[in-house]
């Protein structure tokens, strides 16, 4: 391990999230801030998903923690593809750093933004409502793991890719399915049997209930049982990574 | 003492084409190296096998002693790349790049070396400058100074002049020959054939991804025996003269001749002819003349 590589690497790419943060950090938090105003306008009156708890309130750990995710998974995707179709990627391949540290400062990058991203939402969301914060570890811990995952997702995706229309595809087509249909705007006890079965092979779903256990202490199925979905899905889309990286898949020849 | 770069048997295929095949080369410290060849001959992908940006698919190649795959930090670290391609991340500015090159490579404080660099290659003028509002010689330059970020004892240039002006290309071959002198060891790939005859100590040639010459500069210049003479005519050239032809522009030609006192019967044969010479210069072979040989031999 070579840690003055790591870190350079993971420095670069915040830096480069600092000199496009309009793109990268509120861009993100307006679009989630769009979200709120119209849903929590349309549905206020008409929905509680928690008993006692204001739907705009329910609602805003859901945004928070899409925002994470979606993030997340943009920031190692489109730097990576960016850096292959310019060609400034070789400036990397050229230097010492392992697969290791490369993985580790993608994946740790993207996680800032994404919490970067996330707090910024949930800054914002707050005068909007005040959802309570019953259980804060649980809420960081699902928001790591969660923007980890989706980080690593993104390395996968930005290597695979060969030009922005194939990423967009990969993000429109999957990530945004996912996140959608992951109970951000609803309880999946909401939802018909069938429905309800297929949320649960979706990983983004146990994220977001997860997440919103911490805040409200409530969730459609056991925390503990999310942090083993969510760990599990983390281990397997590391060693994935690891092992495209390693070969060199798509990066060397 | 090991040498600089040692490849063997190298072999690259991309689908059917053999790109590298069976490729032996060593390339000793301190020398000033020229690898020539025509496009796609295999030249950018042994360096890129050199740089670990492709894998080979068989064969070892070593920088220094250290396996480019297995020890692939160590080689890394002791070999830098001037890319082919004008490639730049435009988000950062000209400091910033060497700083983060400089970082990739376990260098922290590297802002003296990064100074002097940019002194040399005269881009201290643009150390704020972001890189996207840079012409396309500064960005030439930068991309050399990313090469020499971390002092690697072994640089390869792959064709580092392509598309430079004069005045760029005369900095920086000053700069590169003050490091060979210096001790570092230089690979250098140029369409430039009067740029490696200049500079470079030894030359191979590769063709279809086999080395097909590889010899001292010299050797290579004296392997081609005779000279050359141009001639600009009043008239066409004597039918009896036109296989000794190796250039035609027009009436001025240019002709191989074995020998100096063939130049006599030459005259003999356009006196003959009542054709008159209008200019006429005696030349040696050049690197130029040498490469077409090769090639057409293979």
């Amino acid at each position: 391990m070579a840690p003055l590589s790591f870190y350079t690497l993971f420095y670069k790419e915040m830096l480069r999230v600092r000199k496009v943060a309009f793109q990268t950090l509120l861009a993100p938090i307006l679009t989630s801030l769009l979200y709120l105003m119209v849903f929590s306008q349309v549905l206020e009156q008409h929905v509680e998903v928690y008993p006692g708890v204001r739907y705009t309130a329910f609602l805003i750990p859901g945004l928070v923690m899409m925002s994470i995710l979606q993030n997340a998974f943009a920031n190692s995707s489109s730097s990576l593809i960016q850096s292959k179709i310019t060609g400034n990627i070789v400036f990397v391949l050229l230097a010492p750093i392992g697969y290791g540290e490369f993985f580790a400062a993608y994946v740790l990058a993207s996680v800032v933004r994404g919490l970067a991203v996330g707090l910024g939402v949930y800054l914002a969301a707050l005068s909007f409502a005040l959802p309570p914060l019953h259980y804060p570890l649980w809420i960081v811990l699902f928001a790591v793991l969660g923007s980890a995952l989706l980080g690593s997702l993104g390395v996968v995706a930005g290597i695979w890719a060969e030009k922005f229309d194939q990423l967009a595809g990969f993000q429109n087509f999957i990530i945004m399915p996912l996140t959608f249909l992951s109970g951000v705007f609803y309880s999946i006890h909401s939802l018909p049997d069938f429905w309800q079965g297929l949320s649960r092979f979706n990983p983004i779903f146990y994220m977001i209930d997860g997440f919103r256990y911490g805040f409200f202490g409530v969730s459609d199925i056991s925390p503990w049982f999310s942090l083993m979905v969510v760990g599990g899905c983390l281990l397997v889309m590391t060693g994935l990574t690891l092992a495209l990286l390693r070969t060199g898949y798509k990066l060397r020849g | 003492m090991l040498p600089a770069v040692d490849v063997r048997q190298v072999h690259k295929h991309f689908g059917s084409l053999r790109a590298l095949d069976g490729v032996d080369l060593k390339i000793e410290q301190g020398e000033f190296f020229g690898l020539l060849g025509p496009n796609g001959a295999g030249k950018t992908t042994l360096i890129n096998l050199l740089a670990g940006l492709s894998l080979p698919d068989g064969g070892h190649i070593s920088v220094l002693g250290n396996d480019v795959v297995n020890q692939y930090r160590d080689s890394r670290r002791l070999l830098g790349v001037v890319p082919q391609e004008l490639v730049f991340d435009p988000f950062f500015t000209v400091r910033e790049t060497l700083r983060l090159q400089s970082g990739y490579f376990g260098l922290r404080s590297n802002e003296a070396w990064i100074d002097a660099l940019m002194n040399h290659l005269d881009l201290t003028d643009k150390a704020d400058t972001n890189m996207r509002r840079l012409s396309g010689g500064m960005k030439r330059r930068v991309l050399v100074a990313q090469a020499l970020v971390h002092k690697p004892p072994v640089i390869v240039l792959d064709e580092p002049t392509a598309g430079v002006d004069v005045e760029l290309r005369q900095t920086m071959w000053r700069f590169i020959q003050q490091l060979n002198n210096d001790g570092h060891t230089v690979l250098l790939t140029t369409h430039y054939l009067e740029e490696a005859e200049a500079l470079c100590g030894r030359i191979a040639m590769l063709k279809r991804g086999q080395i097909v010459a590889l010899d001292s500069t010299k050797n290579l210049l004296n392997s081609i025996a005779g000279c050359r003479l141009r001639i600009k005519l009043t008239d066409d050239l004597p039918a009896v003269l036109l296989p000794k032809v190796i250039e035609c522009i027009g009436e001025t030609y240019l002709l191989a001749l074995p020998n100096y006192q063939a130049v006599e019967a030459v005259l003999a044969e356009l006196r003959l002819a009542g054709v008159t010479v209008q200019e006429m210069a005696l030349q040696q072979p050049d690197l130029e003349d040498v490469f077409i040989s090769v090639m057409g031999k293979q």
